[in-house]
């Protein structure tokens, strides 16, 4: 294998806690009997539900109807009958409407689902139909809608796609199962997107520690032009969409800019995957592999868990809880989102549930900046968080503009090194929206 | 599986293994092998100064925690770092009020007042030798001779130094002032640290091993101490026409390992920023210089890293890293 290895500057080295369930092949998950299925999985504009209490759904059939551009269908994982929609809590942290479906075990397939043929037969448009109608959003836990970034504001050149095979996330290996068992998918994926696009160059990078996903991957994408497999130095935050765009290319994302300003898209690898599903089968997105991990389970596994599924029978699927759990993440251990309950659904930016034990839960006290520097050393956008932090606590705003607090990706490197256990990327945070709120005023005005 | 109340906070849910403790932990470690070089050379005198130091500073920074309402944090080891600092800045002789009266400085005045630790705008430990030596500056220049205790005061070798170098018979020996044709110590000796100073500051070998061991630690970083000697290093031996012996005795006389590697990389007093690290090391080196050849004193590490302390906000500021994606504004 003759590939290059790429990284970029700054970065840290949490544990990567991968090894329970890094050599466990993905397992169907136990069909559910209930699935509550929000109405926003996305970052974007909610869908408005277009069946009612009482109506039969099959798999596959759209439930959810956009409501704007960015936004994304939201299909049934099951075949059933709706009963109830209302607001519910969902793992977001908010409440949204859900549709709750019942299912009727027979998971018989709707009409639509149909598969769309060769991907050499398909024009870019129809392959931008497909993503758009197939419900498909990044499926790296930000969830944003794939078809827009196929759609780049007119006059930017694009010429590149980098798929993130990263999962610099400790803990997490869905990625990893997903490239090692199904590679041609993720190939397939990639190659849908660069036609989309009428790109010739594909990149997709893949953290060192998963040496036999950078090889079937490599195997997979042999004789396809334009793809280049790489291997990323195992760091953190390597899967960060600039951080992993600068490896690959040399590229740097403007300030508050996209990456389309530099002729970039980027992409997971397990979106990629469902691309490739939603052109071989014509199934929108209703299922994604999760990985159920952590000390506060008991069998720890890669699931392939369908959308609307509650985090609960996930975690029983797991053999339950493995003692009183500590904290109940949704996402990785480094930018997931803390649970209330596990009552919750599974959506399609659920790229893990975590538990942590009571002891690993346990909030670290801060305690005075020593000014290490530590901080300054680990931020992959070059910024001085203990400067930004102390300024964001004293409500000094203004300042922490100025000294780009716009620009902080919020990875958490900073607070993880933190000798002093300070709340950094916390009450950095709190700055940026407070900046953001400050510039719809202005705006408005 | 009942509804139980999960601890729910925002992200990172994970944090490294580092912490304040830990880090004064290594420091003190690190300055294990000066204090068993000055016990060795200078008697026990030198461990119950050190003492001395380290208790009253910890007594210090719990009654001033305790008089102002924060929160006694003494468990972070900062004050005893402090203390074992302080002693190692003051010669084995001096006597019992004097350690006191610079412990107490060190704490009440420059850390705690100005806000504790992480707060102090000039290096705690420092800033208390320099009231000592101004207020008693014949007490805290007088050295003890190695092996013989407090009986006898010695000069140091940058006394000796002051004036220059000339040669007797091949040895390097003063060249003018008061010490004129005295000569200095064998660089074996000025390496193990047999000759006289501060308790801490003469053994360059147990210094090396500490600093050795905070860089393999991680908690400091090369760049500070590196630039720091080698200036001082590189200007000692051009401005002593390329005698390869000024650029020996500047390195390893004074107190220039213990304030490079120890000192001037005090993390609330040192800049943050690669460049500023820099710009630490050279204006250090550059002062240190300055003050040993043409200053009023022999020995110039304390007064540079203080006036670097104190220029430390103005570096950071003017040498914050180029941000990730920052578009240059062209005209």
């Amino acid at each position: 294998m003759d590939i290059r290895t790429l990284t970029f500057k700054g970065g840290t080295h949490p544990p990567h806690s991968k090894k329970a369930t890094e050599k466990l092949q993905i397992e169907k998950a136990n069909a559910p009997k209930v699935v509550a299925i929000p109405m926003q999985q996305h970052i974007g504009a909610p869908c408005e539900a277009i069946v009612a209490v009482g109506d039969e759904v099959k798999v596959g059939q759209k439930i959810g109807e956009p409501k704007g551009f960015v936004s994304a269908p939201i299909h049934s994982s099951v075949s059933g009958k709706v009963v109830a929609v209302e607001p519910r809590l969902y793992s977001g942290g908010s409440k949204v409407t859900c549709v709750v479906i019942e299912s009727n075990m027979q998971d018989t397939i709707h009409e639509s689902v149909i598969p769309k043929g060769k991907l050499e037969d398909l024009s870019a448009d129809e392959i931008k139909t497909i993503i758009k109608e197939a419900g498909i959003v990044g499926m790296g836990g930000a969830a944003f809608p794939t078809h827009v970034k196929l759609a780049p504001p007119p006059g930017k050149q694009l010429d590149t796609v980098v798929l993130n095979g990263a999962e610099c996330e400790p803990y997490l290996t869905a990625d990893h199962r997903l490239m090692l068992e199904k590679p041609d998918d993720v190939v397939k994926g990639l190659s849908a997107l660069m036609k989309a696009l009428s790109v010739k160059k594909g990149y997709i990078g893949i953290e060192t520690n998963k040496p036999d996903a950078i090889e079937a991957v490599f195997n997979a994408a042999k004789g396809v032009d334009g793809i280049e497999v790489v291997a990323l130095k195992a760091k953190y935050p390597q899967g960060a969409e600039k951080q992993l765009i600068n490896a690959c290319t040399g590229r740097e994302v403007p300030s508050g800019g996209l990456p389309a300003d530099i002729g970039v898209v980027v992409s997971n690898v397990g979106t990629a995957a469902a691309i490739a599903n939603a052109i071989n089968t014509g199934m929108p997105l209703v299922e994604r592999i999760v990985t159920i991990t952590g000390k506060g389970v008991k069998e720890p596994k890669n699931l392939l868990v369908k959308i609307g599924t509650s985090f609960k029978e996930v975690i029983d699927q797991c053999g339950g809880f493995n003692g009183k759990p500590g904290k109940v993440i949704g996402g990785g251990p480094m930018m997931g989102i803390a649970q209330f309950s596990v009552d919750v659904p599974v959506i399609k930016g659920t790229s893990g549930i975590l538990v942590l034990s009571e002891e690993e839960a346990r909030l670290p006290k801060a305690s005075n900046c020593i000014r290490c520097g530590k901080c300054v050393g680990v931020c992959p956008m070059n910024l001085m968080p203990m400067h930004l932090s102390a300024n964001a606590l004293a409500d000094r705003f203004e300042q922490a503009e100025t000294l780009h607090a716009m620009d902080c990706i919020e990875c958490g490197s900073c607070s993880f090194v933190c000798p002093a256990k300070r709340p950094l990327v916390d009450s950095i945070r709190v700055a940026k929206r407070e900046i953001l709120e400050k510039r719809k005023k202005q705006q408005s005005k | 599986m009942e509804n139980t109340n999960y601890i729910v906070s925002s992200s990172p849910h994970i944090r490294s293994g580092e912490s304040t403790n830990l880090i004064m932990r290594d420091v003190i470690i690190a300055l294990i092998p000066a204090l068993i070089s000055g016990i060795y050379f200078f008697g026990f005198k030198a461990l119950t100064v050190t003492a001395l130091a380290i208790i009253t500073c910890i007594a210090t920074e719990m009654a001033m925690q305790k008089l102002l309402g924060r929160e006694v944090t003494v468990k972070d080891l900062s004050a005893a770092v402090t203390g074992m600092l302080l002693a190692f800045n003051m010669p084995a002789s001096a006597p019992w009020w004097m350690v006191i009266i610079g412990s107490i400085f060190a704490i009440a005045i420059v850390k705690q007042l100005f806000g504790g630790l992480g707060h102090n705008f000039i290096n705690p430990a420092l800033a208390a030798r320099a009231v000592l030596l101004a207020s008693w500056p014949v007490r805290m220049t007088t050295w003890p001779v190695p092996g013989m205790a407090d009986a006898a005061t010695g000069a140091t070798p940058l006394a000796i130094l002051k004036e220059g170098i000339n040669y007797v018979n091949g040895l390097p020996v003063a060249a003018g002032g008061e010490m004129a044709g005295q000569a200095l110590p064998n660089i074996w000796n000025l390496f193990i640290g047999n000759v006289g100073g501060c308790i801490g500051e003469t053994s360059v070998l147990a210094l090396a091993i500490g600093g050795a061991y905070l860089l393999y630690r991680g908690v400091i970083n090369i760049r500070i101490p590196a630039i720091y000697i080698l200036t001082v290093g590189i200007l000692a031996f051009v401005f002593g026409k390329f005698d390869i012996n000024y650029f020996i005795y500047h390195v390893c006389a004074g107190g220039l390992f213990l304030g490079a590697i120890f000192m001037a990389t005090d993390y609330s007093t040192s800049p943050m920023t690669v460049k500023g690290q820099i710009v630490m090391g050279i204006g250090c080196g550059l002062l240190t210089f300055v003050i040993r050849f043409w200053g009023g004193y022999p020995e110039g590490v304390s007064y540079s890293i203080l006036l670097m302390n104190v220029a430390t906000p103005l570096i950071d500021r003017f040498t914050m890293p180029r941000k990730f994606g920052e578009v240059k504004k062209s005209a």
